[in-house]
């Protein structure tokens, strides 16, 4: 079983360029699974489904989405093996950008769209720093100048990554991403993530809705970035 | 420093928007050429000009493919704007990167693995071409449609400069067209260019023509269209010239 985690900022075409990439592993032969995960709301197993692959949804609801991907990849992958499928496609509702879905042995592939600007490559942090692969989307919205600025910029961020320009709306890129898919590791047991989740948990992760400072504990950081402990 | 080998572009046909193949099975670009596109809007120009950017391998709508020399391209020369043979002037106009002039033209150049220092000449060459100066310290999203082309042409001439150049309506813009095409044109290149101008069509060798998403005829320009080519720039200098009057606020005084 290969395993794609496929992450990405909100509305950057993920869902659009997975469904392309699907498609073209299902021609070559292959089969595909998909699990999107998702906050509150999905229908993009409708989009899926129509494509004739098994697809599951999960829904975070009130947890760190990320963070629920990430404990449930041991039951995606048993579900992918009970559809008879050989590739798990996982797409992530990844929003905070403090972690990185990715766990060490998948294909790491960090969506993003290119008329957010060449500054967001250096915003997304670990998403993109600890992906295999970067996936350029709606390209054909700026010059081919812009495009070229933009992938510079990626490359600063993470020299190593495979770039990969795609369109959501004709399919461009999808051979050249399911190619990659194919050649990806082997999931293991044991797997780690690439990435730190973020340091601890603050006193409105566990409910407080007061706002003023004076009420919340833990390590908190100024705006001016000094850190101090308030607590026990 | 175009590449100093041999380069053909070659075109097999696909389908148009109905899925019957391209009447035109096959055409072959050679360096040197200056090849246009014509037919009404939503005929296919673009996407045909698309087709080439991206090295089409029949995993676009039209299902055509291109080949360099007679071979698909490898992967890294579809991607690597390092190795790439394609510069591109879109009709997309305006930035979105928030960025100075002068910082934006020098990343590119760096994506390119150009020096920095070129940044200077495609400003200089950017204000041959508009009525309205780009400066250095201009930032991108402020600049006007015809700042937007004009630099984007230096840029082309200069930074990308590439074996092969797409060109999507340039006359658009409000920049000197002609002048913009020979600059982008260069010497020994293969320019492909999408236009509505009668003068630009004519200009070229040879114009492909677009219908339902389909390459239907290629028309060689004939010595007859070459002589209205001559009369149509002479037309245009004068258009150019009462442009600038007008612009300047000034009363026109005399008939052609």
């Amino acid at each position: 079983m290969k395993l794609a985690v496929l992450a990405g900022t909100p509305g950057s075409g993920k869902t659009s360029v997975l469904i392309h990439a699907a498609r073209s592993l299902k021609r070559d032969g292959l089969r595909p699974a998909v699990v999107k995960i998702d906050c509150l709301w999905t229908e993009d197993d409708k989009r899926f489904q129509r494509l004739g692959v098994p697809v599951a949804v999960g829904l975070a609801k009130d947890m760190c989405p990320d963070h629920y991907s990430i404990y449930n990849v041991d039951e995606m992958l048993d579900w992918a093996q009970s559809q008879k499928a050989d590739h798990l496609l996982n797409e992530t509702a990844g929003l905070c950008l403090r972690c990185a879905p990715y766990p060490d042995k998948c294909l790491a592939v960090c969506v993003i769209d290119v008329t957010t600007g060449p500054n967001a490559p250096l915003k997304v942090g670990p998403l993109l720093t600890t992906a295999d692969v970067a996936v350029i989307t709606k390209g054909d919205m700026v010059s081919q100048a812009e495009r070229e600025v933009f992938r510079e910029r990626i490359l600063e961020a993470n020299p190593g990554c495979r770039i990969v320009e795609a369109n959501g709306l004709t399919g461009k890129g999808a051979a050249e991403l399911a190619e990659l898919i194919r050649g990806g590791p082997e999931v293991g047991d044991d797997m780690l993530l690439r990435h730190n989740p973020p340091l601890a948990i603050c006193t409105l992760c566990t409910g407080e809705l007061r706002v003023s400072k004076e009420h919340h504990r833990g390590v908190l950081r100024h705006l001016d970035g000094f850190m101090e402990y308030f607590g026990e | 420093m175009t590449t100093d080998r041999a380069c053909t572009l070659t075109i097999i046909g696909g389908f148009d928007k109905d899925g019957n193949p391209d009447l035109v099975e096959r055409l072959e670009m050679h360096r040197g050429e200056v090849i246009g596109i014509v037919g009404p809007t939503g005929s296919g120009k673009s996407s045909l000009i698309a087709d080439i950017e991206q090295f089409a391998l029949g995993d676009t709508p039209s299902g055509r493919k291109i080949l360099i020399d007679g071979c698909e391209p490898r992967a890294e020369i579809r991607s690597d704007p390092r190795k790439k043979l394609i510069a591109q002037l879109s009709q997309n106009m305006h930035f979105l990167a928030d960025m100075s002039v002068d910082e934006f033209l020098r990343m590119h150049a760096k994506s390119r693995g150009r020096s920095p220092e070129v940044a200077e000449r495609v400003i200089e060459l950017a204000n041959t071409l508009t009525g309205e100066p780009v400066r250095h310290d201009h930032h991108l999203t402020i600049l006007s449609g015809g700042q937007s082309r004009a630099l984007m042409t230096a840029d082309i001439a200069v930074i990308s400069d590439s074996p092969i150049v797409l060109i999507d309506e340039i006359e658009n813009a409000g920049i000197k067209k002609k002048e913009a095409l020979e600059l982008l044109a260069g010497e020994g290149k293969i320019v492909v260019v999408v236009t509505h101008d009668p003068m630009l069509a004519l200009m070229t060798s040879r114009r492909v023509v677009m219908k339902n998403g389909g390459m239907v005829r290629v028309i060689e320009t004939s010595a007859e269209e070459q002589k209205v080519c001559e009369d149509l720039a002479k037309v245009d200098d004068w258009l150019m010239d009462l442009r600038e009057t007008i612009r300047r606020g000034e009363v026109v005084e005399a008939a052609i």
